[in-house]
C-alpha cells in the first residue's frame, strides 16, 4: 500500500523554516527563559557553589573567608556523633515511612475507593493537616504530648487505664522520635493518600470488573491487579516520601530543638544549628553539602533503579 | 421497588463492608480532628480554665484571649506581611513559569534538553537543604530583613516543580491550534499571552492556589531572612509568639487557632485547584 504523504504544505507553513523566524523564535526563547533562569542561578545555583567554597574555611561568618582549613570541615562532620545520630534517624524516619505512613495511606485511598458516598468529605478531611502550617502542627502535637496528664491530652488518656502511667513523650531519648513520626505522620499522610486516590482513579473500573468477573476475590483483585496497575504512583510517593524525610526541619526543631540529648536531631536540625546558633557557617556548608550529595545520590540511584519516577520525567 | 436495576442491592455483605470502612475512616476522621479540636478548646478559654479543666468543652467560650490578640497591631501586621509576601511570591511564579513552561513545551531548540536538566536540580535540592548556602547569597544581596528577599527566594525555589506541571498541561494543548495560530499571522508572544494561558486557566490556578499554600505557611525563608519584628509573617509571628508565651497554653492556642482560620477558609474554597496540582504534579507529570 502506498504510505498517504505527510500534509507538505502545511509543514512548510510552520515557523522556524525562515531565517527571520528564527531569530525572532531564539529571542522569544531567550526572553521567555531568562526570568526564570536570572532567579534559578542566583538563589539556586550559585548558593551551591558558594557553600562549596565555604565549606573549605572555618568562616564565623564575620569578614572574608581566610581561615582555610580544606577538607577538614568534611572529615569532623563524619567523626561527629550528633551527624551520625542525625543520619541514624533521617533513615528511622524514611524507614517508619515506608512501613507504616505510606500503606497506611494507601489502605485509606482504597477504602475511600471512588464510589463511596461520601468520598469527597473523607478526602477533605483527610487532606487538611497538609494545608496547615508545619508551625500550627508543631504546636498542636506539642500540646498533645505535654508530659504532665493535666495538661497533655495523650498522657490524660493513659492515666485513664487502670495501671496507665503518663510517658515523657519528648523527654524520653527512645521515645522522642517515634512521637516525631507520629506528629509528621497526621500532618502527611493525606498528601500521599491524595496521590493514591488520583492513581486509582487513573485505573480503569473495567479492568477490576474483569478481574471480579474472573471470580477473583477483593484481596486478589487488590494485590494482582490494583497494587501493580498503582506502580507508578507507588514510586512517586515513595520518591517524594524520602526526600521529605531526609529534610525534616520545622516540626522537629519547634518541638524538640533536636533534643533531648540530639535525640531527636535531624540532617536539617543539625545544619541549622551549626549554621544559625552557632554561626559555624563553614562547618554548616559542608552539612549542607552532605545533604545535598544525599538527595542528589539517591535521586539518581532510584531514577535508574525504577524506571524513572513520574515526578522527574515531567521536566 | 419500582426501579429494581437502577439501585444497588442491598444484601449483607455489602453491608458489613460498608460499616467496616465508614468505621476506619471515621476513627481516622476523629484522630485528625483532635489536635484542632484541643486546639479551638484551648482557644475558647482564659488561662485559669486552662489550667484546671483543660479537656473539657468551653461552655460558656470565653473570647478574651482572642480579641486580645485582634485588638493588637502586631498580629494585623503579620496578616498583611504574610498577605504581601504570599501574592507577590505567586505573581512572580505564575508569570515566570509561564514562560519558561511555554518554552520547554511548545518550542524548539537544541540546547533544550540541557536547561531541563538544570532545573531538574531544583528538585533535588529543596529549600530546607539550601537554606543556608541562600542565606549567604541574601546577605550579599543585602536583601536579610526585606521581605523582597522572602519573595525571590520563594519563587525561586517553586520554579521546578511548577515549570513541570504547567509545562504537562501545556503540551496537553493541540499542535494544531499553534499552526493555526501560527497562519493566521500570530506572533508567538500572541500566541501565548491571548490563546494559551486563556486555555491553560485551570492549569494556571492550580499552580496559584499551590504556591499560595506554601508561600503562606512557610517559616524558614522568613526565619533566616526576617529579624525585623515588623516585618514578621504570620508563621514566623506564631512561633515567635509560642516562645514568648511559654506557659499561657490558653493564649498560644487562641494565637495558632486565630492564624489557621485564612488557611482553612482558603482551603474550603480552592481544594478543587489544589488537589488537581498536587496530582498534576505527582501523578500525571
Amino acid at each position: 500500500m502506498q504510505p498517504i504523504p505527510a500534509i507538505p504544505d502545511i509543514l512548510k507553513l510552520k515557523r522556524g523554516t525562515g531565517s527571520s523566524h528564527r531569530f525572532q523564535d531564539n529571542l522569544t526563547i531567550a526572553l521567555f527563559l531568562l526570568p526564570a533562569l536570572i532567579l534559578f542561578l542566583i538563589f539556586v545555583i550559585y548558593p551551591i557553589f558558594q557553600s562549596v567554597y565555604y565549606s573549605l574555611f572555618d568562616w564565623k561568618g564575620f569578614g572574608p573567608a581566610v581561615d582555610f582549613v580544606g577538607l577538614d570541615n568534611f572529615i569532623n562532620i563524619l567523626t561527629d556523633k550528633v551527624f551520625l545520630i542525625a543520619l541514624r534517624n533521617g533513615v528511622f524516619i524514611i524507614a517508619f515511612s515506608l512501613v507504616f505512613q505510606l500503606p497506611l495511606s494507601l489502605a485509606l485511598a482504597v477504602l475511600v475507593g471512588r464510589d463511596l458516598p461520601g468520598r469527597v468529605f473523607f478526602r477533605t478531611i483527610f487532606f487538611m493537616p497538609y494545608v496547615l502550617s508545619e508551625v500550627m502542627a508543631a504546636i498542636m502535637w506539642l500540646f498533645l504530648y505535654n508530659a504532665d496528664p493535666e495538661r497533655g491530652l495523650l498522657n490524660a488518656l493513659l492515666v485513664l487505664f487502670p495501671g496507665g502511667k503518663a510517658i515523657p513523650w519528648l523527654s524520653d531519648t527512645n521515645i522522642v522520635l517515634p512521637a516525631v513520626f507520629l506528629a509528621i505522620t497526621w500532618k502527611y499522610f493525606g498528601f500521599h493518600m491524595l496521590l493514591y486516590l488520583a492513581g486509582l482513579q487513573n485505573i480503569p473500573i473495567e479492568i477490576e470488573e474483569a478481574g471480579r468477573v474472573d471470580g477473583a476475590n477483593s484481596f486478589q483483585n487488590f494485590f494482582y491487579i490494583t497494587l501493580p496497575l498503582l506502580g507508578s504512583t507507588i514510586r512517586t510517593s515513595v520518591y517524594l516520601s524520602v526526600l521529605g524525610s531526609l529534610q525534616q526541619f520545622i516540626l522537629v526543631w519547634i518541638m524538640t530543638k533536636g533534643g533531648p540529648v540530639n535525640a531527636s536531631e535531624t540532617l536539617a536540625t543539625y545544619m541549622y544549628r551549626f549554621g544559625f546558633v552557632r554561626f559555624q557557617l563553614g562547618y554548616g556548608s559542608a552539612v549542607a553539602i552532605y545533604m545535598f550529595l544525599i538527595c542528589l545520590t539517591f535521586s539518581l540511584v532510584y531514577r535508574r533503579l525504577t524506571r524513572q519516577p513520574d515526578y522527574l520525567t515531567g521536566l | 421497588m419500582t426501579l429494581p436495576y437502577s439501585r444497588p442491592r442491598w444484601n449483607t455483605k455489602k453491608f458489613v463492608s460498608r460499616f467496616i470502612q465508614y468505621s476506619v475512616l471515621s476513627l481516622i476522621v476523629v484522630i485528625v480532628f483532635v489536635p484542632l479540636v484541643m486546639l479551638i478548646f484551648g482557644a475558647l478559654k482564659t488561662r485559669g480554665e486552662f489550667m484546671t479543666r483543660p479537656y473539657v468543652v468551653p461552655i460558656p467560650p470565653r473570647w478574651e484571649n482572642i480579641i486580645s490578640i485582634l485588638s493588637h497591631a502586631s498580629f494585623w501586621l503579620m496578616l498583611r506581611n504574610s498577605l504581601v509576601v504570599m501574592v507577590a511570591a505567586t505573581a512572580g511564579v505564575l508569570l515566570v513559569c509561564s514562560l519558561a513552561a511555554f518554552v520547554f513545551a511548545r518550542m524548539e531548540f537544541r540546547s533544550k534538553p540541557i536547561f531541563i536538566n538544570l532545573f531538574t536540580v531544583g528538585l533535588m535540592f529543596p529549600i530546607n537543604v539550601a537554606i543556608l548556602p541562600v542565606y549567604f547569597v541574601l546577605r550579599q544581596m543585602d536583601m536579610i530583613d526585606k521581605l523582597w528577599g522572602v519573595i525571590l527566594v520563594q519563587i525561586a525555589f517553586q520554579l521546578s516543580g511548577n515549570i513541570m506541571i504547567l509545562r504537562g498541561f501545556f503540551t496537553a494543548i493541540p499542535a494544531e491550534l499553534q499552526d493555526a495560530a501560527y497562519m493566521d499571522g500570530c506572533t508567538v508572544f500572541d500566541f501565548f499571552w491571548r490563546i494559551l494561558l486563556p486555555l491553560a486557566r485551570p492549569a494556571l490556578s492550580a499552580v496559584a492556589a499551590l504556591t499560595m499554600i506554601v508561600s503562606w505557611n512557610d517559616l524558614l525563608v522568613p526565619l533566616v531572612v526576617i529579624n525585623n519584628e515588623k516585618l514578621w509573617t504570620l508563621p514566623l509571628g506564631t512561633m515567635q509568639f509560642q516562645g514568648q508565651y511559654g506557659q499561657d497554653l490558653a493564649m498560644i492556642s487562641a494565637f495558632v487557632a486565630l492564624s489557621a482560620v485564612p488557611t482553612i477558609i482558603f482551603y474550603l474554597f480552592a481544594e478543587r485547584q489544589i488537589v488537581s496540582g498536587l496530582t498534576a504534579g505527582a501523578v500525571k507529570g
